[in-house]
């Protein structure tokens, strides 16, 4: 049943603060390809298609009121991802960060995951804002004494110095995906992640990067039957063995790790039927999945495609329990969408932070 | 290489080539619009579909959600126009002329077949990465490309495009070859096809167009990256 989004009129959408330039020239490397917020909020990270991430923090002295947000100023900025030449294939890897997922936070530092088409970087970001001085061999600028000067002995101390956000890269999981990486999701075991390109998903333990498990290949035989490629993958958010995919014809497969070790057998298979009356050559293309995500509570799932944003409850596999029209003024004008392409754009999803069903959606095209 | 988190120069974009398609059938007013539920497309509309395969293609890596996406399209177009007695005399766009003429003399096993042997082409660059490849990959030995199509004129479909859509670099070379040797991971010296003898191996089904020494070196290519030894095959 279709419905207006956010509960009819009573929320008005506006934007709180924009970061970055609003003039028309733009190099093409600066343009964000990806953005996720961590866990509590405070961190924003934008991936950008010349690699880079950039993290922003929100400030703190405003969080406790809850009607005001405070403003969110740049925290801390790296180069993720280079690009890279394939020798074999005569190719060039493109550096555009697809994907950015925070880790949970288990101490003073943040980990996030990153990755571009066929590469994926655990990083640490670090705080530093004490350094040691005092030392014995050492000047304040850091040449050395001769040690025959030295005729007192003291322990250094840490004194304040400003803030110092460092970016590490911890571990590179590499040479697993022949194909595009679409999607990573962190598991919630938090010691497991999967990586999906368009044809196969992986399974990856975070402390191991040469060697991952395939759980999912959808790689036909033959080339010639490839009517399907994998859009999206995620992680059930409670249920460590359970993860869901979405396809490029609108279905979502949900799978048990426990009952195989290649997954290519859903355990549950969600496909609304298509309306005969909204049939056109373009029905296909508009019902591909962009993006998939859970609720919080694991009950259910939204599913965003070209035209509507779907609730589904893992329930019941026939038809999402609510379908919202995001922008149906475009059905009239699938050709010309067609023409140029704009058709296969490719819009995210998210849950507001209590799952409410009239939730919040935010898209990047 | 620059500083990290430096802002870098705006580069040159290259132009997109515009799609070459006479957009009178965008028009509303149209009877033979493709606007939502039509009975039959366009041919209009199949032509720009092909131009779009054929522009995804020529990529050097095409986007293969972009790919099915279109294919399935294409597919369902022109089953949705087989079965009409006559087309409305339209311009066809001139980039392929041959696909209009040969459209009512093809049967849909056809366009599969060249759709199929072009999407064979894509994984036969991809199957070729370092990439640990899952045994799910293999392929029964001596499986033949372009499937069991019924006529093998199924590359006429899309004509002399699919000379030029081809023939640049690896793309080319990758042609003639059956998947099967590169997918398997269990691949042994013995394997059909291999061996550097003069005649072509069984299973190629058209002559290979490509110098022999061009696929000696690639047979080399492939068992390095096999980690296998052999010894160099005798010069010719």
């Amino acid at each position: 049943m279709a419905r207006r989004a956010g509960g009819g009129n009573d929320i008005q959408w506006c934007f709180s603060q924009v970061k970055g330039a609003v003039d028309d020239d733009v190099a093409e490397a600066d343009i964000i390809s990806t953005v996720e917020f961590n866990h509590s909020g405070e961190l924003l990270a934008t991936g950008d298609k010349g690699g880079r991430v950039v993290i922003f923090q929100q400030e703190q002295e405003n969080k406790i009121q809850s009607h005001s947000r405070g403003e969110y100023n740049v925290y801390s900025t790296f180069q993720s991802h280079e690009p890279e030449f394939d020798y074999l294939k005569s190719l060039e890897i493109e550096e555009k960060i697809n994907k950015i997922r925070w880790l949970p936070q288990k101490n003073a530092a943040q980990f996030l995951l990153s990755t571009n088409d066929k590469t994926i970087k655990l990083w640490k970001i670090s705080e530093r804002d004490k350094r040691p001085e005092g030392y014995n061999l050492k000047e304040e600028d850091g040449r050395y004494r001769d040690p025959t000067t030295v005729t007192t002995l003291r322990v250094p101390v840490f004194r304040p110095m400003d803030l110092m956000v460092e970016a590490s890269p911890r571990r590179i999981f590499a040479n697993a995906h022949t194909y595009h990486i679409n999607s990573i999701s962190i598991n919630s075991d938090y010691e497991t992640y999967l990586s999906a390109d368009d044809l196969r998903i992986n399974l990856w333990h975070l402390e191991i990067t040469d060697r991952s498990f395939n759980i999912v290949d959808i790689k036909p035989a033959n080339m010639e039957e490839l009517t399907e490629v994998i859009t999206a993958a995620e992680f059930h958010p409670n249920s460590c063995n359970t993860f869901v995919y979405s396809s490029s014809k609108g279905t979502i497969r949900l799978c048990d790790m426990r009952a195989s070790a290649l997954c290519d057998r859903h355990s549950k298979l969600f496909e609304e039927p298509e309306d005969p009356s909204n049939r056109s050559f373009f029905s296909e293309i508009i019902s591909s999945i962009s993006d998939v995500k859970f609720s919080h509570s694991g009950r259910y799932m939204m599913t965003r495609d070209y035209l509507s944003v779907k609730i589904w409850d893992l329930n019941m596999e026939n038809r999402p329990v609510e379908t919202y029209q995001v922008h149906e003024y475009l059905r009239s004008k699938l050709c010309s969408l067609y023409e140029n392409d704009c058709i296969f754009d490719k819009f995210e999803c998210c849950w507001n932070g209590s799952d409410r069903t009239d939730r919040e959606v935010s898209w990047a095209a | 290489m620059l500083s990290k988190g430096l802002k870098r120069k705006r580069e040159e974009e290259e132009e997109k080539e515009p799609l070459a398609v006479d957009a009178w059938w965008l028009d509303p007013g149209h009877a033979s619009v493709a606007q939502a539920a039509p009975a039959v497309a366009s041919s209009s509309l199949f032509d720009l579909s092909v131009l779009k395969l054929h522009h995804s293609l020529q990529q050097s890596e095409p986007d293969l959600r972009h790919l099915v996406l279109v294919v399935n399209t294409l597919r369902r177009i022109q089953a949705s126009m087989a079965p009409a007695a006559a087309l409305p005399p339209v311009p066809s766009p001139p980039a392929a002329p041959s696909v209009a003429d040969n459209l009512l003399a093809s049967s849909d096993a056809a366009l599969s077949a060249s759709m199929a042997s072009l999407l064979e082409d894509l994984s036969h660059i991809e199957g070729l990465s370092q990439a640990p490849q899952p045994l799910a990959d293999e392929a029964p030995p001596g499986r033949s490309i372009g499937g069991a199509a019924p006529s093998l004129g199924a590359l006429d479909l899309l004509g002399p495009a699919t000379g030029c859509l081809l023939d640049d670099g690896l793309e080319g070379l990758f042609e003639d070859i059956d998947t099967s040797m590169y997918d398997n991971e269990l691949w042994a010296p013995a394997s059909e096809g291999l061996k550097p003898g003069p005649e072509d191996g069984p299973g190629k089904e058209e002559a290979p167009e490509l110098d022999e020494a061009e696929l000696d070196y690639l047979m080399d290519v492939l068992v390095g990256t096999q980690a296998l030894e052999r010894p160099p095959g005798p010069g010719r």
